[in-house]
């Protein structure tokens, strides 16, 4: 064969590959009738999973769909999950469901959209996943026909999803079993399966795919939202950004520590899922995100140029009159209440964009049963010029050394 | 001394309450000595719902009836059931306004339903309604009319017929309509008229926002939002018939149970 024969026969192969249609999966069995312990666990699973966070259109009906994921690429519109038969999963069995989890292949054979975090739910064990079968089942049927995802030619077709998964998927080893609570990898298993935390978490490259949460970075941009999902691995100030355990735990508990307050779109984690999980899960949990920080004792990096006087008083007068009231004269904050800015991982972010998002729009912490009456914070509607003195202040007070904050920054984040 | 630890005679009370007032004294010392390197001590924080509420107040103002003159609502004094259906409402999508579902998203029926009897039990005082423009008075005329009477022949009931005749709200949902802004009152019927606004089913409101020409939301808010704010603008009791004019027949509120 001559190598121009050879090329084109390859090219042929690769083009018959992309096009080939999908299969869809044998007619199975009906399933078993569920045991009313293996829908509990599965309700367990769910809010660990936080599938609701997208799955449920905002005062929607549960699980119905119909909440549209905002991505880089486009919107991914949630699917039904209800088992209602011609527009929900009615019609599907186990081995569809756990199919769809392990490989993200929908009943039907079609490649379900990466906005799906297929390669965190193919680490969920078939046990688990046999659980929350049977909860979705348990749910009351709901008809309500998917909505389209609205993504620009070619990035929706299957030849294009082939390709990003040839690059970037490959099913996780199919387990029995996921480790016991209590056991040595229970706590990696949540984090990176069902919690799957790097999808916001872990730096993601231009085409999508997840790196590792482990990976220090100056935080990760949420799609369509002014919020950046720090690294869970940054080691910052006195190396304290997630801990200590106690600490942390509270925080996914409760939506507060002493140090922070979850806003933004972890006030929605919290809210639905991490606040309904166990002590001995949140334990695990906690325990191995802690290990992502190995450096605990470096020093910040950032050395910033140190204000000019003039805006360094200028700053001190913005923070006695919008902030100290609940912050604090020197920062300290009410810990458990408001939390402290001196020392805050969120005001010394690399970039400064959660700290303008916080003030400009404010907020309250999620209400959860361990904090059901939250405090919460005004938002501050200042002039540019000023929310960017009393940001650079913040960020150079306390002996902090972040980078000021100008009014470009300001600007593009409002 | 076993003995004296037992019964200590007077003298001895003395020189042990000295010992002691010198121990404390020393602790002191020592304390303040060491405060330099100390963390400063937490703000003291005031357990109130006035206090966790802040972010309210900073449109709403400190006493939850906002100014006449912009566009946010007052929600002093409006019926705690009304409060609550549109803490539900923004929070669960059926109103919309970014800041309050913001604030709202994560947070529990029964702390929805404190913050609406908090603000339902403010008796604020209110300062004069701005005055209307000179060139109003067709406009004003027109919706004194609808506010006080409606419009029979376009099946449009009188505002006063479920909000209470002195159009302060009716107990338990329906909302007081003074001390608005006309802006306000304008944005409301015309989100109800597209829908971006909505009560529960049936939805009254909307049928009734449905058949107003845009000429005559331009004439009632103008004239609410010109009305003078009675010294106690509490809504009054669901059966109060001498207050309210009889409900509109054929008119079902879901927010509203059907009073006699």
């Amino acid at each position: 064969m001559s190598p121009r024969r050879l090329l084109a026969a390859i090219a042929l192969a690769l083009l018959a590959w992309l096009l080939w249609p999908p299969q869809a999966a044998p007619e199975h069995p009906p399933d078993a009738a569920p045991t009313a312990a293996q829908i509990e666990r599965g309700a367990y699973l769910a809010r660990a999973g936080h599938c609701a966070g997208c799955h449920t259109a905002r005062g929607q009906a549960p699980y119905a769909g119909g909440r549209g994921i905002a991505t880089p690429f486009g919107t991914v519109y949630a699917s039904n999950l209800t088992p209602e038969p011609d527009t929900g999963l009615g019609r599907w069995r186990e081995p569809d469901f756990w199919r769809a989890l392990h490989e993200g292949r929908s009943r039907d054979g079609h490649l379900l959209s990466p906005a799906f975090p297929t390669g965190n739910f193919s680490h969920i064990a078939r046990d688990d996943a046999r659980d929350l079968w049977a909860y979705l089942r348990s749910l009351q049927a709901v008809h309500r026909p998917n909505t389209p995802h609205s993504l620009p030619w070619p990035l929706g077709t299957q030849a294009a999803l082939k390709l990003w998964r040839a690059a970037f998927f490959w099913p996780a080893p199919d387990t029995a079993q996921a480790p016991a609570p209590g056991t040595a990898g229970r706590g990696a298993y949540l984090v990176q399966g069902l919690g799957h935390c790097d999808a916001c978490h872990a730096p993601r490259t231009m085409l999508g795919s997840v790196g590792s949460l482990a990976t220090v970075h100056s935080g990760q941009a949420m799609p369509a939202e002014p919020w950046l999902a720090p690294s869970l691995a940054s080691p910052l100030g006195d190396g304290q950004a997630l801990g200590p355990a106690p600490q942390l735990h509270r925080f996914l508990k409760t939506g507060l520590s002493d140090q922070h307050a979850a806003l933004g779109p972890m006030a929605d984690v919290v809210a639905g899922s991490t606040q309904y999980l166990r002590d001995d899960d949140l334990q695990a949990m906690v325990a191995h995100l802690l290990t992502l920080n190995p450096q605990a004792a470096a020093a910040p990096t950032a050395t910033a140029a140190p204000m000019p006087a003039a805006q360094l008083a200028e700053g001190e007068r913005l923070y006695k009159q919008h902030c100290a009231d609940c912050h604090g004269a020197q920062g300290q904050g009410a810990p458990g209440i408001y939390p402290p800015l001196r020392g805050s991982h969120v005001v010394q972010m690399p970039s400064p964009a959660n700290l303008i998002r916080i003030i400009t729009t404010g907020g309250f912490a999620p209400g959860t049963a361990g904090n059901p009456r939250p405090y919460g914070m005004p938002a501050f509607d200042l002039p540019h010029t000023e929310l960017a003195t009393l940001s650079t202040w913040l960020r150079q007070s306390w002996g902090h050394h972040a980078t000021p904050v100008t009014e470009v920054d300001v600007l593009i984040r409002r | 001394m076993p003995q004296a630890l037992a019964s200590p005679g007077p003298a001895r009370w003395g020189r042990l309450l000295a010992a002691t007032v010198i121990a404390c004294l020393l602790a002191l010392a020592h304390a303040s000595a060491r405060a330099g390197d100390k963390p400063p001590a937490p703000v003291a924080v005031p357990d109130t719902l006035a206090q966790r509420l802040q972010p309210c107040l900073a449109c709403h103002g400190a006493q939850g009836r906002a100014s006449a003159q912009g566009y946010v609502p007052r929600i002093a004094g409006k019926p705690a059931g009304y409060l609550l259906h549109q803490l539900l409402n923004f929070r669960d999508g059926r109103r919309r306004h970014a800041t309050m579902s913001h604030f709202l998203a994560n947070q529990g029926d029964a702390y929805l339903a404190e913050m609406a009897a908090h603000f339902a039990g403010m008796d604020a005082p209110y300062p004069s309604p701005p005055a209307p423009p000179d060139n109003a008075a067709t406009a004003l005329a027109r919706g004194a009319l609808l506010a006080q009477q409606g419009d029979a022949g376009r099946q449009l009931p009188a505002c006063q017929s479920c909000h209470g005749a002195a159009l302060t709200g009716r107990q338990p949902a329906v909302p007081g309509l003074l001390g608005l802004p006309r802006d306000y009152l304008i944005a409301q019927l015309g989100a109800w008229q597209t829908g971006s606004r909505q009560a529960l089913a049936p939805d009254c409101m909307a049928t009734i926002a449905r058949s107003l020409a845009p000429q005559d939301i331009s004439a009632v808010a103008l004239w609410l939002a010109s009305q003078p704010v009675p010294t106690h603008p509490q809504a009054v009791a669901a059966n109060d018939g001498l207050a309210t004019l009889p409900w509109p027949a054929g008119l079902p509120c879901g927010s509203q149970p059907r009073s006699p």
